[in-house]
């Protein structure tokens, strides 16, 4: 391992998995309106302790309307030479409809910050080989995380991006100046690394397409969903079981083409003792998900909050040993880490609860949320009494 | 002639105790022990000795001790008491060596230097008494993805066959072991949802009843394969071969084959029951193909059908042609996988060890693509819940056992299951003998073996903060390797303990 690579190695001592404990958070607002990050920065601060500044990070879906129809690359560079090369193979690959730098400001506690860019670009038909497009992204995405060095491609969805680093997530708002956009689904993570230096590409949310991902907890199923994958293809390269899921994710939704719901009871499948009650057609199911995605079983202690365009799912393991909390308010569904965190910023929700292990909850622009604001109020006026 | 071997125990008899029951000399039976009216004194003839204990355990007043005969020869690393034994043995009788169980030699036992993984602080163990733990897996063909129509999930699955444990009852057939022993294993299969093992002598009717926890076996002798006994069972297994003796065919003594094992076997009385080295009908993968197929056909695509092969050196790329070929399930048998009656040069020295071949085997199905279209079996020495999770952790679906389950039934492996003389009543179909083991109590013993290695791999799973066994299957990143060198890292996939 030539020295000059270590600062884009996430995982220093190889030993595979991550460890890692973290806050994470999530703002939709189901009806698609787009709102500030101000309160998503406020809410990930107030769980600050459970990060260690070695990481933080953002996505934002909603965020360049204008350019909607453009695959929005964030590209993290530790060199120019690395943006020169990136950028030759991006010009001969796609058409670069813009580039500019991501705005930033020197903020304290940020250090060695990377360079990171942002293009818009168009899939290079005549390039395709006749592959679909969202494969023809994945690989090349694939090519310069792999295969070019000093470059690291943080996001590659359309009208989202990723912003992350070493640092706490408030500090990474403050540096990429996130109270200047808005987006109608945010997502947050502070992250709590146990064993590694910190590398701006190793914190979350993992990125692809316009899939994200953030995670808390350690999966101890990983050398197998890993082994898995790399039968459909994908190189787990950052060492890292949070890129696990997103791969996971990207091929039972994209390629396999399953809805969300099923992909839950893939990763955190329900017990047999639970499919022997149910219905015959549950049984089938659920058996049928369980014998082929065995392999897929998410095991050990996680949640996640799982984004892409028009829906956020949050997820714990099956017998929940990471927290997750859910609120509503409104339109707006919001899960975090701790219940704490969203009242600070929504104290008058609708409805706060813990979901089941296991149990996803969904938040999707196809179904917004209907208020329900009236029966909560009734309650309180009765405690008033 | 005078044989020149000398004995290879010692029987101690302490007077004081003995109370001149002929226990032992009931019990024994190679005639070591003999009352002697006149004197009223027990007698001892110890070259026959095989040191299966048979007579300590059943002593009443503990009078016994069977001892290794020390048999001092000078000191020679190459030409050791066995391989002089077996020089004086040969030469005494001019044929090929025969001997039962598995092989016994030093070859490295890779199970010793693997080591499980555990939780600590960054994520919980779970703790069996208090959350689900999930042994169960399924055995058969899975395809890549599940699809869905309008009215929900449109795969059908090929069939699939439910294990609650993973662990099964190896191939041990019907002559080869008494009925009883049979009858042992199919009733804890049944008690403890998981599959027994016909062998290759057929299915006797009495044991049809317990059909849904069996696999039949078809060898290269076919013996008793006909319809209904296809039918029956749960799964479908091919032999090909097996591994205490690699490229061997199998045989049966006319001695063993009583009324029953012949009308079983479907062959006369006390004829010799002999399997070709090759199935004849097979003699290249395609034509496994269409043994797989006609099986499936007969069976109207009911059933899995398994493949066995012995772990020989190149097992991945046979492996992977069986896949191919329709296996649904692939049995591997390794270097210590035992027999009935082997040519002991054979069991010795062909064959390869089974961890080394289950990792490669899954590794290449895995770079094939297809380790979805058939779960992998192993068999071959496997003698606790450590090696099972070890096993598994290397990629794995299930485990067989043979020898583990004999020695439940009061096996000790004193290696004379081809003499059909076994004192413990197990391989052998002696009536006198046979009824040492009582399917009551054989049945109960092995029930609680599987439940003890139940209990403890459901403990292995919690300390690593699993709760299902499909987490632990092929997660190798659970494993770490000591004292072994890098390239036995490579193969078994493992790193070396404290990477
Ligand atoms: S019963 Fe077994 S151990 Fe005892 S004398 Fe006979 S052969 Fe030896
Ligand atoms: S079984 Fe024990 S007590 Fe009985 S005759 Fe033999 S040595 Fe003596």
């Amino acid at each position: 391992m030539k020295l000059k690579e270590l600062s884009r190695i996430n995982n220093f001592y190889h030993d595979d998995k991550v460890i890692d404990a973290c806050s994470i958070f999530g703002m939709m607002d189901t009806s698609g309106n787009r709102f500030s990050g101000k309160p998503v920065v406020e809410a990930i601060a107030n769980m600050h302790v459970r990060g260690n500044g070695l990481g933080g990070g953002f996505a934002i879906y909603g965020l360049y309307p204008e350019y909607a129809n453009y695959y929005a690359f964030h590209i993290m560079y530790l060199s120019r030479e690395g943006q020169a090369k990136v950028e030759d193979f991006l010009r001969h690959k796609f058409h670069v409809i813009d580039a500019k730098e991501v705005p930033t400001k020197p903020t304290p506690g940020i250090v060695n910050p990377p360079l990171v860019w942002r293009y818009f670009l168009e899939v290079k038909v005549e390039e395709s080989n006749g592959q679909s497009e969202g494969d023809y992204v994945v690989d090349r995405v694939m090519e310069i995380n792999t295969k070019m060095e000093e470059a690291f491609v943080f996001s590659s969805g359309k009208n989202m991006a990723v912003f992350k680093g070493v640092g706490y997530p408030e500090e990474i708002a403050e540096y990429f100046c996130l109270e200047q956009y808005e987006g109608y689904l945010w997502t947050a993570h502070g992250r709590f690394p146990t064993n590694t230096p910190g590398w701006w590409g190793g914190a979350h949310p993992f990125n692809i397409l316009d899939w994200t991902v953030i995670h808390n907890g350690e999966i101890s199923s990983y050398g197998i969903n890993r082994r898995y994958l790399e039968q459909f293809g994908y190189n787990c390269t950052m060492q890292t079981d949070t890129e696990v899921v997103a791969y996971v994710v990207d091929l039972l939704i994209r390629r396999h083409g399953l809805p969300v719901e099923i992909v839950a009871k893939i990763l955190a499948p329900p017990f047999w003792s639970y499919i022997e009650r149910c219905s015959p057609k549950e049984q089938k199911l659920f058996r049928t998900l369980r014998q082929v995605y065995g392999s897929l079983l998410l095991n050990g202690p996680f949640t996640v909050i799982i984004a892409h365009q028009g829906e956020m799912i949050g997820l714990t393991d099956r017998i929940r040993l990471r927290p997750l909390t859910v609120g509503v308010k409104e339109s707006v569904l919001y899960l975090s880490s701790e219940e704490s965190a969203i009242r600070l910023v929504s104290p008058d929700l609708d409805r706060a609860w813990i979901p089941m292990g296991g149990e996803p909850i969904v938040g999707s622009l196809g179904k917004p949320l209907k208020p329900e604001k009236a029966s909560v109020a009734e309650i309180k006026s009765v405690r008033k009494c | 002639m005078k044989t020149y071997l000398p004995p290879k125990f010692i029987v101690e008899r302490d007077d004081s105790r003995c109370i001149r029951c002929e226990v032992c000399v009931n019990q024994c039976t190679f005639d070591v022990h003999s009352y002697d009216t006149e004197d009223a004194e027990l007698k001892s003839h110890e070259e026959n000795c095989v040191g299966c204990h048979r007579c300590v355990v059943f002593c009443p007043t503990e009078a016994l001790t069977i001892r290794g005969n020390p048999l001092d020869y000078r000191e020679n690393y190459n030409w050791r008491p066995e391989v002089i034994e077996d020089i004086i043995k040969q030469s005494e009788t001019g044929g090929v060596l025969l001997t039962g169980m598995g092989n016994d030699k030093s070859y490295r036992i890779y199970w010793d230097h693997l080591v499980l993984n555990a939780s600590q602080v960054t994520n919980p163990s779970i703790d069996p008494l208090r959350e689900p733990m999930e042994l169960s897996t399924y055995l058969g063909q899975k395809p890549d993805r599940v699809e869905f129509g309008s009215h929900g999930l449109t795969t059908e699955l090929p069939p699939q066959v439910k294990l609650e444990v993973p662990v099964m009852f190896s191939a041990m057939s019907y002559g080869a072991v008494s009925l009883n022993v049979q009858e042992s294993l199919a009733r804890a299969a049944t008690e403890m949802g998981t599959l027994w093992n016909t062998g290759e002598g057929g299915l006797h009717p009495k044991l049809y009843k317990y059909g849904d926890n069996t696999i039949v076996q078809v060898a290269s002798g076919r013996f008793g394969v006909h319809p209904e006994y296809l039918n029956v069972a749960k799964v479908v297994e091919i032999k090909i071969g097996q591994g205490a003796k690699p490229g061997i065919g199998g045989h049966l003594p006319g001695e063993k084959v009583s009324a029953e094992v012949s009308s079983t076997r479907m062959i006369p009385k006390g004829t010799d029951a002999l399997s070709p080295a090759p199935q004849h009908d097979i003699y290249s993968i395609e034509d496994l193909a269409q043994l797989v197929y006609a099986l499936k056909e007969a069976t109207n695509y009911t059933k899995p059908v398994a493949v066995k092969i012995a772990a020989v050196h190149n097992s991945a790329a046979i492996a992977s042609g069986m896949v191919r070929a329709g296996a649904d399930i692939i049995v591997l048998d390794g270097l210590r996988g035992s027999t009935g009656a082997a040519p002991k040069i054979i069991r010795d020295n062909v064959g390869i060890p089974i961890e080394l071949a289950l990792a490669s085997v899954d590794d290449r199905l895995r770079q094939e693509g297809i380790r979805n279209q058939a779960s992998v079996v192993i068999a071959g020495g496997i003698r606790n819940s450590g090696d099972v999770a070890k096993a598994i952790a290397l990629g794995a679906d299930a485990i067989y056992i043979g020898t583990a389950a004999l020695v439940a039934l009061g096996c000790t492996l004193c290696q004379q299951c081809h003499t059909g003389k076994c004192a413990w009543g197990i391989c052998t179909t002696d009536p006198w003998l046979t009824k040492r083991v009582n399917p009551d109590i054989g049945a109960r013993r092995l029930s609680n073996l599987l439940r003890g290695w139940s209990l403890e791999l459901k403990d292995i799973l919690g300390g690593m903060g699993i709760n299902a066994l499909e987490s632990l299957r092929g997660n190798r990143l659970h494993l770490r390797g000591v004292g072994l060198t890098d390239t036995e890292l490579e193969i078994l996939g493992v790193r070396m303990a404290g990477s």
